[in-house]
């Protein structure tokens, strides 16, 4: 008997994500820490396994080097198998034609014998930028009941935004009838999520006839999708209900982030039921001074912490020495906060350093914006980042940026 | 240098009973986040040894949950790794064994079986960093037959201990068991460093000659034929052998220094629970603390060492504690010298304190 899998999920991670500027400079989208320890993709890949799907393959492309090494074998996920797992699917040489992935359909497409290694009857799409806990497998039930030949999960956002989404017009009984991309004045306010449940063999046949046409952008959303409904497939909405969070603007990071705090978070990432897995820090409890004041935050172990941290989330191994303040901040690992320095209303990458008394952004209800600092850099003292500037470069002592 | 680590896991278990009734002394909680065999795991794999025996005896179902296939501390291989020895695993095995020797006997097919060099003996009482590939330089330098690790911890009760005193060559001497003395002295600190095939012979000797105690029968009835050497180690040691020393051990951590010396380099390993970072609320006031990751902190928190997954509600002060993992107390509650094991509950307005000396112990699962 040829051992086959009933659903394999196909994570595209390759994208730039152009729009959270500096952070990305050197590392693709889904690899982007948030929350204290996690990394976006974790999302993704915990909800795949919590889901039951032990099959994904993370098609890369963009800046992969913190991404590869990031997932390695799939073991924090659960997903080190013998037969399935997580793989790293790479654009690759072929005897005839070689090319980047083009488009979301086209990067899946260049890998359909990856797919078809598992004989799946279905296919999960996801994508690498949300912030979301989803049970995929009540998405496929569903899909399975319908008889549908393509799924698509959507979810109600507000009137004034629906702009931005892919927008689903569907009947009573959930089918779809009009898929418009980002709508200037949208019919409904059901947004896909850029997750979908394809028939295998459809989803084999659609993505062919994308390729052979010479005038598609070969995109799920712009193309496939829109072929499938117009030869009639039997296509539906799958709506989900709680928290998602496109975090593909330095904005919605950032927000994100804060979702996490407060006694009743609105997202919360400590629950048990729904566990996010990670690649874990190897690093001893955090420290907090004798003179340290943390308020309503989220901190990571082998930080230490002697000033002051509030309403911020530090990842692993940040210092925040005496007499420094951090207010409505995310600072990623490694990144040292030195003496009366002040960080407000700010994103700081990884192993970054604020010399002492230098000041980054202003008072969130003052800021004009989000301050960001990109990876590596060094804030000399004394120096000043104004509100809403993002910097990739070194500041020397003194400097106005 | 190719060396087998041996660690017994057991074989302290008498001397803290309130928090070794239920688990070994390896699978002890210790430093926030780690149990005491991550110590002499972690120091093993960073000396470059790839292959650890541990020696089980009784009570070790908490250091199989902990230790799970190794990975871990990187020791899930396919060559070696990470090899559980509990009583009756062959049939070379006498069964539970009552003593170091007899604990040894027991795993000769173990040892006879490996291609290592050396053998390093470790207890799981002790809390360092140490490079056991420069003990083990020291070892072939001296052309040392047995090579004692020693540290000169300060401790109030020496009677514990085994006290060695050796020539200024380092060549032990003399060896004295449950010696009171006074001040820092040379002690051994049961890490011993041992050529393979002379270890075996050493036992199959003690075998047939009826021997009975490893520290009596081979170390101090060989000190003359023997070359035995004591290597001086000079960094951080902590003996964890009764419930204040635990405690007193366990607070030396939030010293930035002895901190930065274990946990420096980022190399001590445990288990991965995939907790969510700590939380602190609104109105929490944390000084001079540890906190692991899971915690949910509303509280006062002060000169204490808060486990994973410890819940502190509002209005509660915990000072000079240590909470370990998924103890939750409730709102205004207050809590002086105080050390929960796993699980405890505390009901709101509960007010308990214990000294230094004698801290106040709530065992496994206790609800107040």
């Amino acid at each position: 008997m040829q051992r086959k899998k009933e659903c394999v999920a196909m994570l595209l991670a390759g994208g730039q994500g152009s729009r959270l500027y500096a952070l990305t400079n050197n590392i693709a989208k889904p690899a982007v820490p948030f929350g204290a320890k996690y990394r976006i993709i974790d999302f993704p890949l915990s909800n795949c396994i919590n889901s039951g799907i032990d099959t994904v393959g993370v098609l890369t492309q963009y800046q992969p080097l913190v991404l590869n090494e990031y997932i390695g074998n799939g073991q924090p996920w659960d997903l080190d198998r013998n037969f399935g797992g997580v793989h790293v699917l790479s654009p690759y040489q072929k005897k005839a034609k070689s090319a980047w992935y083009e488009g979301t359909a086209n990067a899946i497409f260049q890998n359909l014998n990856f797919i078809k290694m598992y004989n799946p009857d279905y296919v999960l799409i996801l994508s690498g930028d949300h912030i979301y806990k989803m049970d995929y497998s009540k998405m496929l039930r569903a899909h399975i009941e319908n008889n549908a030949d393509c799924t698509i999960a959507a979810i109600e956002v507000p009137l004034k935004e629906a702009s931005r989404f892919g927008i689903l017009n569907t009947n009573a009984d959930g089918s779809i009838y009009e898929f418009e991309e980002k709508p200037k004045q949208p019919k409904s306010t059901l947004a896909s999520m850029g997750v979908y449940i394809f028939s295998a063999e459809k989803m084999y046949k659609y993505l062919e006839e994308d390729d052979n046409d010479p005038n598609s952008s070969k995109d799920f959303g712009k193309n496939v999708l829109p072929a499938m409904l117009n030869a009639g497939e039997r296509m539906f909405a799958y709506r989900f209900e709680g928290y998602w969070k496109d975090v593909g603007t330095i904005s919605s990071l950032w927000e994100a982030n804060m979702d996490l705090l407060g006694e009743e978070p609105a997202f919360d990432v400590a629950d048990t039921t729904w566990k996010i897995h990670s690649r874990n820090p190897l690093a001893p409890p955090e420290y907090l001074g004798e003179n340290a004041v943390v308020k309503n935050s989220m901190i990571a172990l082998g930080c230490e912490v002697y000033g002051t941290v509030e309403n911020s989330i530090l990842s692993s191994n940040v210092i925040v020495e005496e007499g420094a303040e951090v207010r409505d901040s995310v600072i990623m690992s490694n990144t040292i906060i030195k003496k009366g320095a002040s960080v407000q209303y700010t994103i700081i990458d990884e192993s970054v350093i604020v010399e002492e008394a230098a000041t980054i952004g202003e008072a969130k209800d003052a800021a004009k914006g989000i301050a960001v600092l990109g990876r590596n850099i060094i804030v000399g003292k004394n120096a000043k980042v104004a509100a809403g500037n993002i910097i990739d470069k070194n500041i020397q002592d003194g400097e106005e940026a | 240098m190719s060396a087998v680590g041996v660690i017994f896991s057991n074989i302290h278990d008498e001397n803290i009973p309130e928090l070794s009734r239920q688990r070994t002394m390896g699978s002890l909680p210790y430093g926030g986040r780690y149990r005491l065999i991550d110590f002499a795991l972690s120091n093993l794999v960073n000396s470059g040894v790839t292959t650890v025996g541990i020696i089980t005896k009784n009570n070790y179902q908490s250091l199989m949950d902990h230790l799970g296939s190794g990975k871990d501390w990187d020791l899930a291989r396919k060559t070696g790794g990470l090899i559980l020895l509990p009583p009756y695993g062959a049939i070379d095995n006498g069964g539970l064994y009552r003593n170091r020797l007899e604990a040894l006997r027991e795993i000769t097919g173990f040892l006879t079986h490996r291609n290592e060099d050396y053998v390093i003996l470790c207890d799981c009482d002790g809390v360092y960093r140490m490079d056991f590939s420069e003990i083990i330089s020291y070892h072939e330098e001296k052309q040392a037959d047995i090579t004692l690790v020693c540290h000169n911890e300060k401790i109030s009760n020496s009677t514990r201990y085994t006290v060695v005193k050796a020539d200024d060559n380092g060549r032990i001497t003399d060896i004295k068991v449950n010696e009171k003395v006074k001040g820092a002295d040379r002690f051994f600190s049961n890490i011993t460093i041992i050529n393979r095939s002379f270890l075996i012979s050493l036992i199959n000797d003690a075998v047939v000659h009826g021997y009975k105690s490893f520290s009596e029968d081979i170390l101090r009835r060989n000190i003359k034929s023997l070359k035995l050497f004591a290597y001086d180690f000079c960094g951080y040691h902590a003996t964890i052998d009764s419930l204040s020393s635990y405690f007193q051990h366990n607070m030396e951590l939030l010293d930035k220094s002895i901190r930065d010396e274990l946990f420096g380099n980022r190399d001590i390993y445990t288990k991965v629970r995939d907790s969510a970072p700590s939380k602190y609320g609104e109105m929490s006031s944390i000084q001079n603390s540890l906190i692991s990751d899971g915690c949910i902190v509303e509280g006062e928190v002060e000169n204490s060492i808060l486990f994973r997954g410890v819940k502190v509600g509002k209005g509660t002060v915990v000072k000079n504690s240590i909470i370990m993992q998924d103890t939750v107390i409730g709102e205004n509650v207050n809590l002086n010298c105080v050390i929960t094991d796993k699980n405890v509950v505390i009901r709101d307005r509960r007010v308990l304190s214990g000294c230094e000396e004698q801290p106040y112990f709530l065992a496994k699962g206790t609800m107040i």
